[in-house]
């Protein structure tokens, strides 16, 4: 969270910044190339998302288990079941919907 | 004298708290937000090879364009920080200077995104065209709103921060602002990946 004082380096955003920079080039570039089989793309691309929402949340979001951040990752870690269960739920539902209506 | 200062201590730490609370507040507002837009991607999810005739992601999306878009909010994103370190520091002009730069990395990204609509219209791949089309554009319009609503509370919070001077209450308005801008750019992480990019393959 961004109420922590005491955290006032260019640093972490310096690293964050990077870090998301190098986990946006490499998915763009193999999405433009086509260089990889289908599958392998779509799980590196799947993987360098996830890792920059970490990156994101850590470094400009300063996410943490520290006592005040508590709170926040608490809350994030609920809406992240929420999401979850969201997302896939839907696909799950609406994809045997489509199978077993024969659309 | 004494009492006087552990008085004023007394205040701050008083301010110091609402701030706090006030962040939280914000956080849970952005988590419910979250959960709006996860809604958006299940229902693009569904809907997205309902093309109808139409034209699939594939032929209409450009990575060189959304490339550019990505950059433009990545740099927003650490423009942003640095501005709140510069607030923390009490630089007041370094705060300005990077809400500017911020500003326009973000008004270049809405221009973007305005530009590519109109020209998706234009060529008759408007969000009636087919039901993906229609989820494309819900999902990355909202998504756009909620930018240009960062953008005008930006203009509002500089105009503040020009008339008030930057005191306890303007920090807390510019740290809630970071975490909406921040947030912004960890949705459209998740927009690039699985729309633009899985969309192309």
């Amino acid at each position: 969270m961004a109420n922590q004082p005491h955290q006032t380096g260019y640093g972490d955003y310096i690293k964050g910044f990077i870090a998301s920079l190098i986990l946006t080039i490499i998915p763009f570039y193999f999405a433009a190339t086509k260089s990889l089989p289908t599958t392998t793309t779509v799980i590196i691309l799947v993987a360098c998302a996830v890792v920059q929402l970490v990156v994101h949340l850590v470094y400009f979001l300063h996410l943490d288990r520290s006592e005040k951040g508590m709170w926040n990752s608490m809350s994030f870690a609920f809406t992240a079941v929420i999401v979850l269960i969201l997302i896939a739920g839907s696909v799950w539902i609406m994809v045997n919907l489509h199978d077993n209506m024969l659309l | 004298m004494q009492t006087n200062a552990v008085d004023h201590h007394a205040h701050d730490e008083h301010h110091h708290d609402i701030g706090e609370t006030k962040l939280l507040g914000f956080w849970i507002y952005l988590m419910s937000d979250c959960i709006l837009f996860a809604t958006l991607f299940a229902t693009y999810a569904v809907l997205f090879t309902n093309t109808a005739g139409g034209p699939s992601g594939k032929d209409i999306f450009e990575l060189p364009f959304v490339f550019t878009e990505t950059m433009m909010l990545l740099f927003s994103s650490i423009t942003f920080g640095f501005g709140m370190i510069a607030m923390k520091r009490k630089d007041v002009a370094g705060l300005k200077r990077w809400m500017y730069v911020t500003f326009l990395l973000g008004f270049g990204f809405v221009a973007m995104e305005v530009y590519e609509f109109h020209h998706l219209i234009e060529e008759g791949f408007g969000p009636d065209r087919s039901a993906f089309l229609s989820s494309f554009f819900t999902l990355v319009a909202t998504h756009g709103l909620h930018v240009t609503a960062g953008l005008i509370w930006m203009v509002v919070c500089m105009v503040q921060l020009n008339t008030k001077g930057l005191n306890e209450t303007m920090e807390t308005r510019f740290q809630c602002l970071s975490l909406f801008w921040h947030f912004l750019d960890i949705v459209w992480i998740c927009v690039f990946t699985i729309v633009y990019l899985l969309g192309v393959l």
